[in-house]
């Protein structure tokens, strides 16, 4: 025994990397996107691969420039590229994607530091983005490649002006088959990507349950079709994907439940009474900048403390 | 030499919209197309001009304690008077600039002008300061208004750009733009100018979880202790 080694916990480093939980990450959003080439054709995978190729160029040229250590092989910025294109129409032009890969990873995230620094999800926010700069191709659906692409209202839209004959079945709903973004249709394959994500402790269950259980809660309450509003639009996606981001989430179990719960109610409150007919992807933004707030009230007290309300 | 020094400083050293990060209302709202800028640029460098000479030709004679409403009473005698020879010569410009030519009043550069230079040095000096601050002000906004009105309507100055025209990003010419543009200007300014900001990063003060932090938690502790006795 040559020198006593003294320092501070943790004392046991577990083999788990930031590369790895992105890796599993990437395996839970595989099916979506096998479904999303089934439904919308081959242009969806085209879409993906440039925002992922300009996600991950744009991380390593921005780190390249301001020599920081470069964070290209964490992964992180290829699953936001993935994120991000599942949550464009198909049909977006293709220079309008590379626009938003370059605003998620650049403005969103590395201005503000890089991974683990970001106060917003960069997909979300980057859709946000998009939504606002180019409202014409954002919201320009078009239906599965069966009936030859042709423009038409989403589920929700329908839903929200009432267009009865337009809106799927629950079968269609839960195949994807059916008007939206890249990513969001097929509800199968999403919560198939969820529950692997849980399984292999990627993610935990709190946010996600908590999220679908007040949208279904105040559905209900509503009187509106519940499994409609469930399977539809990008709850789901947004539930597993969008609002489980390590670095802009709550940390304890408490604290997700609570961002959980106020993402449902946020996007209750824009699909029912909102102008637009989606809310999910604006309902994390305002999660994510409330988190240190939550994080502040939800924290866990220290055991032997606490005594200071 | 001095006065040269007074005319330059504001145009990059000192810029009054990127460094000293003054007038930013007027900066975001009227920065969405070039003529717009150079408007509004050219009517607050004008009044800029004319308050530092007179505030700095009464610097004597204004009572210190009042000094504030008496500015503001000379720089809203100069604003309206050209907001009269805008009305009068180009009232196209003055349809655009709105609201946003009146409140050159309440400019922050203009009263800071005021309250930092002119009432502490001579007329000719104040006079260098006050065009060399316009001229920052009014480079800034060109600056801005191109990038906006560029990629935001694919137009310079009103004229059609062909590709761009096509494939606008239409977010830059609206409020949340204008803030994108402004924050990667002034990033930029930080990252390339000789004037870098100090770095805060020093300890745990700095951090913004410091509270939710286990040092933190170590004097949350103590002060817990304290409380049960």
């Amino acid at each position: 025994m040559s020198k006593l080694i003294l320092n501070v916990s943790p004392h046991i480093s577990g083999k788990r990397t930031t590369q790895k939980i992105m890796l599993d990450v990437i395996i839970a959003l595989m099916p979506a996107a096998v479904a999303s080439v089934i439904i919308f054709g081959w242009r969806s995978l085209l879409v993906i691969g440039v925002c992922v190729c300009t996600c991950a160029a744009s991380e390593f040229l921005f780190e390249k420039l301001c020599k920081r250590e470069n964070t290209v092989y964490d992964l992180s910025a290829v699953v936001t590229g993935i994120l991000l294109a599942f949550n464009l129409p198909v049909s977006i032009p293709i220079w309008q994607a590379v626009f938003g890969s370059i605003t998620a990873i650049i403005v969103v995230k590395q201005l503000f530091g890089g991974i683990g620094q970001n106060f917003a999800n960069p997909a979300i926010t980057a859709r946000i983005i998009m939504m606002t700069a180019f409202s014409g191709s954002m919201t320009a659906w078009t239906s599965p490649q069966t009936s030859d692409a042709v423009s038409s209202a989403t589920p929700l839209a329908a839903a929200s002006k009432n267009i009865t004959d337009s809106m799927p079945s629950y079968t269609d709903l839960l195949l994807g088959n059916h008007s939206g973004c890249i990513g969001e249709t097929c509800a199968l394959a999403l919560i198939a990507g969820g529950i692997y994500l849980i399984i292999k402790r990627v993610i935990s269950w709190q946010t996600p349950a908590a999220f679908i259980a007040t949208v279904a809660v105040m559905s209900l309450i509503c009187g509106r079709d519940v499994i409609y509003q469930l399977l539809s639009g990008g709850l789901l996606l947004g539930a597993v994907f969008m609002a489980t981001d390590y670095a802009t989430t709550p940390p304890t179990p408490f604290g997700k439940a609570v961002f959980g719960i106020g993402c449902g109610i946020v996007t209750i409150l824009i699909r029912f009474w909102g102008n637009l007919p989606e809310g999910v992807s604006f309902s994390i933004l305002l999660m994510n900048i409330l988190t240190p707030y939550i994080s502040k009230i939800t924290r866990s007290k220290p055991l032997t403390g606490g005594a200071e309300a | 030499m001095n006065t040269l020094h007074n005319f330059s400083k504001g145009i990059i050293k000192e810029n009054p919209v990127l460094v000293l990060v003054l007038g930013t209302c007027p900066t975001l709202a009227t920065s969405t197309s070039v003529i717009n800028a150079l408007g509004m640029g050219a009517a607050a460098t004008l009044v800029l001009i004319c308050s530092n000479i007179v505030i700095s030709a009464l610097r004597k004679v204004i009572p210190d304690k009042v000094r504030i409403p008496c500015y503001i009473v000379l720089i809203a005698g100069l604003v309206t008077s050209v907001q009269m020879l805008v009305k009068a010569y180009t009232p196209a410009l003055n349809d655009a600039l709105g609201i946003y030519l009146p409140l050159i009043v309440v400019n922050c550069i203009i009263l800071g002008r005021a309250e930092m230079f002119a009432s502490k040095n001579k007329v000719i000096d104040s006079a260098a300061d006050g065009f060399g601050m316009g001229i920052g002000f009014t480079l800034a906004l060109f600056l801005m208004a191109s990038i906006r009105e560029v990629f935001g309507n694919g137009t310079f100055c009103g004229i059609e750009i062909p590709v761009l025209n096509d494939n606008h990003v239409s977010i830059l010419t609206m409020a949340p733009g204008g803030f994108f543009v402004f924050g990667l200007l002034i990033a930029c300014v930080n990252k390339f100018g000789k004037h870098k900001p100090k770095s805060n990063n020093s300890g745990c003060e700095s951090c913004p979880q410091a509270e939710l932090c286990s040092k933190k938690g170590g004097s949350t502790l103590v002060k817990g202790a304290n409380t049960d006795d």
